[in-house]
């Protein structure tokens, strides 16, 4: 536990260190004031919830998280400490894990930061706090899914630039394979089981049940598997390396 | 502490260690020379458990690196080729790190760092960026990260690599000192260093070990081991070498220069064990035809030598 709490804390300190940090806390606030307020009609509508808030961040986190996860591994191994980090004393996995905690650390922190939006709707109607509650949760495990993407494509490769696209089309994949303009094309020429079967990665609708404050075991078990299966992915990347 | 069996090393069809085998005891100080591409840097990336072995076994303090790699990883200071250091750190933030991920915390943290920065020389940039240092702080740093939790073994893949000739002695004279309680692999190609610092040396050459001894036996091996060179006046070279060809002790002689009136001459021996005997029959015959002998000198041999016949021999 010592030794990934140690990686973390380098991480931290490497995000913060730099401007990369505040860059991307400005930009991602900016930007989800922006989608809220002037494209989501966030008064307009005059709805006390935060669907036209969390609507966006599948988009958002589409371009943000794997930027902000593309330098986890493409880094260590351009620079070559990858070779440092893994003849210390430590197991693979404690530093895949160390490095994941932070940037997701980052990116929780960043989503914390829009509480002003919850505040204001708190302010202007009655709304159900406990769906904004699962909705951040969901925004949270969905930021996880993509970070975990980014880490198995930064694995891949010591070029940030490819690390960044490879996970933006995966995670487009993700956000896109269950919408019906994808699927009723996929309809016509495969049969029903393999659509349903492709359309079962899409991360909206669960990410939409947990906005609804529900909290299904279902939901739940395929976030975890967004995350764990990258991250293991990463693992067998690492050690393959090596060999 | 260290033991390498039949390691062997394969990429694909490429074989990059082929059945190497050797091991290193406390207070030995191995350097590893070889020429480029020969396998060293592989060797020891398999020795630090960062590649895992095609075939054969490392052992560490009696830890298998690949059974139990956090034993033996906790045992070893491994300096990568070339350095590789987090840049966005500072030299202490760095150091620190490395401490922490090898369980050293709190107070002692400190002290070992304080540790390694007087070792290293490193005091004038403890609190500077690491992408702002020079090769050589930057390669001072790496070796501080090495020996920061004061390993049993040390690793190091090129240490003098890119250092200035002053501080190539500084890190030849640490690798000495902390040879005497530590078992110390080093890496090298230059052939210098390993006698300088060595007290036993191994020569790989496309994956295999061709030579393993101590740096006198190796030089022993040398062609011009053991042969004289006389500096000689008031003859012609023709009788020199007649003359000393004709001494039972001699195999050979060859004129290495001929400037009137002054003649240089290389006489090999017949046997290596001849030890003296050749250099007083050379005396003996040079009183006896009334030479004046300038310079007599005995060679022991030369490590480039024996490196080039046999790195060269299957080229």
């Amino acid at each position: 536990m010592k030794s990934i709490w140690t990686i973390t804390k380098r991480e931290l300190a490497g995000y913060f260190n730099s401007p990369v940090a505040y860059v991307f806390l400005v930009i991602f606030l900016l930007m989800t004031g922006a989608f809220t307020f002037m494209i989501g009609q966030f008064f307009e509508r005059g709805q006390a919830n935060l669907q036209p808030f969390f609507m966006w961040h599948p988009w958002l986190y589409l371009f943000l998280v794997p930027a902000v996860g593309m330098r986890l591994w493409s880094e260590e191994r351009r620079l070559g400490t990858l070779e440092l980090i893994l003849t210390m004393p430590i197991s693979p996995w404690q530093t895949i894990t160390g490095k994941f905690i932070a940037s997701w650390g980052f990116l929780i922190l960043a989503l914390s930061l829009t509480f002003p939006i919850w505040w204001t709707v708190n302010n202007l109607g009655s709304p159900d706090n406990g769906a904004i509650f699962t909705g951040y949760i969901g925004s949270a495990l969905m930021a996880g899914g993509y970070l975990a993407i980014t880490s198995m494509t930064s694995a891949l490769t010591r070029n940030q630039v490819i690390s960044f696209i490879l996970s933006v089309v995966i995670c487009l994949f993700l956000v896109l394979c269950g919408w019906p303009p994808v699927t009723d094309p996929l309809a016509t020429m495969a049969p029903n089981w393999m659509v349903e079967g492709v359309a079962a990665f899409s991360v909206m609708p669960h990410f939409e049940r947990l906005q609804q404050g529900v909290i299904d075991s279902r939901d739940l078990i395929y976030f975890i598997s967004l995350i764990g299966f990258p991250l293991f992915a990463t693992s067998v990347i690492i050690r393959n390396l090596r060999s | 502490m260290i033991q390498v069996e039949n390691l062997s090393k394969a990429f694909g069809p490429k074989v990059a260690v082929d059945d190497v085998s050797f091991s290193v005891e406390r207070g030995e100080i191995l350097g590893f020379l070889g020429p480029n591409g020969a396998g060293k840097s592989t060797t020891m990336r398999m020795i630090t458990g960062f590649l895992p072995p095609t075939a054969g076994a490392v052992k560490v303090g009696g830890n298998d690196v690949m059974e139990k790699p956090i034993e033996a990883k906790r045992l070893i200071g491994y300096l990568p080729e070339s350095a590789p250091l987090y840049t966005d750190m500072t030299v202490e933030g760095f150091l620190g790190f490395c401490a922490e991920v090898r369980g050293i915390g709190g107070a002692d943290k400190g002290k070992a760092i304080d540790r390694v920065v007087d070792m290293c020389f490193l005091k004038s940039v403890r609190h500077q960026s690491v992408d702002t240092l020079s090769k050589g702080y930057r390669h001072r740093t790496g070796f501080a990260q090495a020996i920061i939790h004061d390993p049993d073994i040390l690793v190091m893949d090129e240490p003098t690599d890119g250092l200035d000739p002053n501080q190539k002695h500084e890190v030849r004279s640490l690798i000495r000192r902390m040879g005497q309680s530590k078992a110390i692999i080093f890496s090298t190609h230059i052939l210098e260093e390993v006698e300088a610092a060595c007290t036993r040396a191994i020569i790989i050459d496309q994956g295999k070990v061709v030579a393993n001894g101590t740096p006198e036996e190796l030089k022993a091996k040398s062609e011009l081991a053991n042969s004289y060179i006389v500096s000689i006046s008031g003859t012609e070279a023709a009788a020199v070498r007649d003359k000393l060809n004709s001494v039972i002790q001699s195999s050979k002689v060859t004129i290495v220069n001929d400037k009137p009136p002054t003649v240089v001459a290389r006489v090999f021996p017949k046997n290596a064990s001849s030890d003296g005997e050749l250099g007083q029959a050379i005396f003996d015959v040079a009183s006896q035809n009334n030479w004046k002998v300038n310079e007599i000198k005995k060679e022991e041999g030369r490590l480039d030598d024996v490196f080039r016949n046999i790195t060269l021999s299957d080229t």
